[in-house]
């Protein structure tokens, strides 16, 4: 080898390297350029974009917990996400367990429809659920006349888990599947019944997989705002919608301070639970091809 | 939002059952109880809506009203005529070819550079770039918003900074440039999320190969052509897939956001104008008839695109 061409493969690698540093940064600098400006004065916003802040604003976080009721969003988000994970993993669990270790009519055909959910996107069918409801509520309007099913947080968390039924139990059944059988005779040769097998023996050696899956559920339902739009159209509110509205409301008001602390408010769980369970994360979506 | 890829690993699902779970007499209670909560969930909440979307498409029906006209194919025929759904379409081809072009290519370079050259900080690099993935489609559009915002953003702010104030746009009210600025948010959003896709199927191509070409004289780009591509082929076939998802759905959500899929529609994609005709317009038919053209439309790229792009299996 020639003393050019290792000069010219060192210039090659050398190029390369900037121009993954300048694609990070172009990553990086928006999502830092937020929190830095969370914690700005209304003056600030005008001139130069990449002044650091003169000092730390807080009160534009109390602005937009209390004021824009990010605060109130918040919580209602935190209780529709974890109802969510707990409906589809209270079905999602025995669903998959039984399709993975038992054989009953009809199997092929559940198994074929589940993979079919996997491509029905729920931008797709959001408005036919919504008026589905719409004539429940309809229907009901002698029992309950104020209506039950729109506005109804417990039902976004219900549809929420529906809507990721297909991908939760093909996960958790591929696990299922890949672990021996042999643990599950010795159990039953000792007397445990078919439900103590599955929670007891099985699903602790599920975890692996009931991590994964609670994680891009996680995500998917915090992250979400087409469903929450559509389906909490009065007070309650998921905490994205109440950004999207602060932000629409911004837009007129240009008082950007709120707007940004609000935005802070919302990536910040979602940032510590990304860095704390990066390598699962990472791991999962390649194994799984899982589509955020 | 949550889509999901074929399975990698579809043809693992059809090894055959072990003998351990032949059928039991007996288990039929409690196979129905595990399985029927589900089910039940699935069919309601996904099946019966995407029957309807196909069913409602051939009615006109303002959604709300009891009032139901059947009207065979009508809400087809009109769709060919109406402008802004041609424009929708237009759009959502053109965010399809740009976004997917852009995104490969970035995301194979990167992935190609992160598992050859061992760079230093790979870790921290991965960590950033994935960040995008995590974050919501409000955030990112309300970051996007505060980039393009045409007197305070930071592009607009940053070019009067250096006196080029003429290279400022209204990124997001100018019709020639927003569906730019969209691609440019959309490719933001997806990066990392590809690149960590190509990492981990190149990872898995055995060191010595990259050697022996070494020793043959081959340089990285070289390399990449003749061995790296070859080599991940399934794996690119299985993201254009994603692509084609992406481009109707993320499109949808970012503009919805972002745009509210103008101005003047200029920004309007597929899906967006489905939701005016059924929620704004209350043409909830027309709008399923537009439901129905996505899906169609989704499955034939994706067929196209899969027999285009098939490949006899390398191994390695």
């Amino acid at each position: 080898m020639t003393t050019l061409q290792e000069k010219r493969a060192r210039t090659g690698r050398g190029l390369t390297s900037i121009l993954v540093g300048a694609i990070a940064l172009a990553i990086a600098v928006p999502v830092a350029w937020v929190l830095f400006a969370s914690v700005k004065g209304k003056s600030e916003f005008y001139g130069n974009p990449w002044s650091l802040p003169a000092g730390l604003r807080v009160q534009n976080y109390v602005d937009a917990f209390v004021d824009a009721r990010i605060g109130r969003y918040f919580a209602l988000s935190l209780l529709v996400t974890v109802l969510g994970l707990v409906f589809v993993l209270a079905v999602s669990i025995p669903a998959a367990y039984v399709i993975a270790r038992y054989d009953f009519r009809g199997r092929g055909l559940v198994e074929v429809a589940l993979l079919a959910g996997l491509f029905v996107n729920v931008n797709y069918i959001v408005v036919p659920i919504f008026l589905m409801l719409v004539d429940w509520d309809r229907a009901l309007v002698d029992v309950l006349p104020d209506g039950f099913f729109i506005d109804n947080p417990a039902m976004l968390s219900l549809v929420y888990a529906a809507t990721s039924i297909p991908f939760t139990i093909y996960l958790l059944t591929a696990y299922f599947r890949s672990i021996p059988a042999d643990y599950e005779e010795a159990a039953s040769l000792d007397g445990a019944s078919r439900f103590a097998v599955m929670t007891r023996i099985m699903l602790p050696m599920a975890r692996p997989a009931v991590t994964t899956v609670i994680l891009f559920n996680f995500l998917a339902y915090w992250n979400d705002f087409i469903i929450s739009l559509t389906l909490l159209p009065g007070e309650n509110k998921t905490v994205q919608v109440g950004l999207l509205n602060l932000f629409t409301a911004q837009k007129a008001a240009a008082d950007y301070g709120r707007l940004y602390a609000g935005m802070v408010i919302v990536i910040v769980p979602v940032l510590v639970v990304y860095a704390l369970v990066q390598r699962r994360l990472i791991e999962g979506m390649a194994a799984g091809g899982v589509k955020g | 939002m949550t889509t999901l890829s074929p399975p990698p690993t579809a043809t693992e699902q059809q090894v055959p059952v072990p003998e351990t779970r032949k059928r039991k007499r007996g288990n039929g209670g409690f196979v129905a109880a595990c399985l029927l909560p589900a089910l039940v969930l699935f069919a309601l909440f996904m099946v019966w809506p995407t029957v309807n979307v196909f069913r409602m498409s051939l009615y006109q029906w303002s959604g709300f009203s009891p009032a139901m006209r059947f009207v065979g194919l009508d809400n087809f025929t009109k769709l060919a005529d109406d402008q802004q759904f041609v424009r929708a379409f237009q759009n959502t081809v053109a965010l399809l070819v740009v976004v997917t072009v852009a995104t490969m290519g970035l995301g194979l370079f990167l992935a190609a550079v992160m598992t050859r050259q061992k760079l230093r900080g790979r870790n921290l690099y991965r960590f950033v770039l994935y960040i995008p993935n995590v974050l919501s489609v409000v955030v990112i559009a309300a970051i996007f918003s505060a980039l393009y915002d045409q007197e305070n953003g930071l592009i607009n702010g940053t070019l009067r900074l250096l006196s080029l104030d003429g290279l400022q746009q209204v990124w997001l009210g100018n019709q020639k440039v927003v569906l730019w600025s969209v691609a440019i948010a959309m490719v933001w959003q997806s990066l990392g999320y590809y690149m960590v896709l190509y990492m981990s199927s190149m990872s898995s191509i055995p060191e010595e190969l990259y050697e022996a070409s070494s020793l043959d004289g081959a340089t990285a780009p070289t390399q990449f052509f003749t061995i790296t591509m070859p080599l991940i082929w399934q794996n690119l076939r299985t993201t254009l897939t994603f692509f084609i998802m992406s481009a109707v759905n993320l499109s949808f959500v970012l503009v919805r956001a972002m745009t509210g899929g103008g101005p003047d529609g200029a920004s309007e994609v597929l899906l967006s104008y489905m939701y005016k005709q059924a929620y704004t317009n209350s043409s909830y038919g027309y709008g399923m008839a537009i439901g129905v053209v996505i899906f169609a439309f989704s499955f034939l790229v994706s067929l196209l695109v899969s027999r285009a792009t098939k490949r006899e299996p390398l191994q390695f």
